[in-house]
């Protein structure tokens, strides 16, 4: 689809703001509707246009499969390990109330984390996933 | 008064596109309809006050199910006008007793459910109103969802990450990396 002008645009266009709208999501969780799933989701989604539209090949410049693999890791790596620091602090496991210095400051940072370690996770296994499908087809060149 | 109608309208627009997946047989277009039918979900979710939900079902069921049906469908047919549906060869009796059956003992059960939003609902009894009113000020979190969520079932979260993440490596290992070209296919299976 490379040669499609409009698409090309328009998913130019359009790409940066899935990307700010999952930063967004992923933040705001707290506040509003959303969380590290969601925006993990959404930040794959601008990913996955850009695939589609570029082609694989092009979006694999910009995140080589060995960096998704290392960073899908990262993601369950930081929530069990936010579980793991709250156990060395004193408390339960993933009881965040001993990270900060109140309970309010180490539930809200506790939470925080573990939802930027399930972003990251989402966001990389669904394109770990996408592309794995996506290239099945082609032979080895 | 216009929950109700929007239910009924988005119902509708359900059964029709439930309808709509069972007759086409293209396949492109069953999974279009299929993305649509995630988004129409999602819409219900919305009237329900659910938006976490809808949120995950618009971009899952609607936008990354979709391309993933789409990269099954255009790995399982090499050219698009083979992307037919075959009609399957046993008659339709069977299953349709089945569902309808089934179906009826739902319907059936949906009378002793307590009516939605009741506050009298064991599922409103038992540990929502703790969350609602403790999390703000133990969690200072104002989305409840997140909160209960993140912090009080913190270890069905980390569970789920880890299904995820299983399910990544679950892919790569089944289908990652490409396709060995066969260039001499007795040879290869000599080796193999």
């Amino acid at each position: 689809m490379k040669h499609n002008l409009i698409l090309r645009v328009v998913s130019k266009f359009l790409i940066p703001l899935i990307f700010l709208f999952a930063l967004y999501v992923q933040f705001h969780g707290d506040f509003g509707p959303g969380g590290g799933f969601q925006a993990g989701v959404i930040f794959s989604a601008g990913i996955i246009l850009y695939a589609i539209v570029f082609g694989t090949e092009t979006a694999k410049q910009i995140i080589p499969p060995f960096v998704l693999r290392i960073l899908a890791s990262l993601g369950v790596l930081l929530y069990a390990g936010t579980g793991v620091a709250s156990l060395l602090l004193g408390g339960e496991y993933l009881n965040y109330s001993v990270l900060g210095a109140n309970q309010v400051a180490g539930q809200h940072l506790g939470i925080l984390v573990i939802e930027l370690g399930v972003g990251i996770t989402v966001m990389s296994v669904m394109l770990i996933i996408f592309f794995a499908f996506a290239e099945r087809g082609r032979p080895e060149s | 008064m216009i929950d109700s109608l929007l239910d009924i309208t988005l119902l509708t627009l359900l059964v029709i596109q439930a309808f709509a997946i069972i007759y086409l047989r293209n396949l492109f277009v069953v999974i279009m309809m299929f993305g649509a039918f995630s988004l129409i979900s999602a819409g219900l979710f919305v009237v329900m006050d659910a938006v976490d939900v809808a949120f995950t079902e618009a971009a899952v069921g609607a936008g990354i199910s979709t391309v993933l049906m789409l990269a099954t469908v255009a790995l399982t047919y090499s050219r698009s006008e083979d992307m037919q549906e075959k009609l399957p060869a046993h008659k339709p009796w069977l299953p349709l007793a089945v569902v309808i059956i089934t179906g009826g003992m739902l319907i059936y059960g949906t009378a002793d459910i307590p009516a939605f939003g009741d506050p009298n609902a064991p599922a409103q009894q038992h540990v929502a109103p703790y969350y609602l009113e403790k999390s703000l000020p133990e969690t200072g979190v104002p989305n409840v969802v997140t909160a209960v969520l993140a912090s009080y079932r913190g270890f069905d979260t980390l569970g789920e990450v880890t299904v995820i993440f299983t399910a990544g490596i679950a892919v790569m290992l089944l289908i990652g990396g490409r396709r060995r070209q066969n260039k001499s296919q007795s040879g290869d299976d000599d080796e193999a």
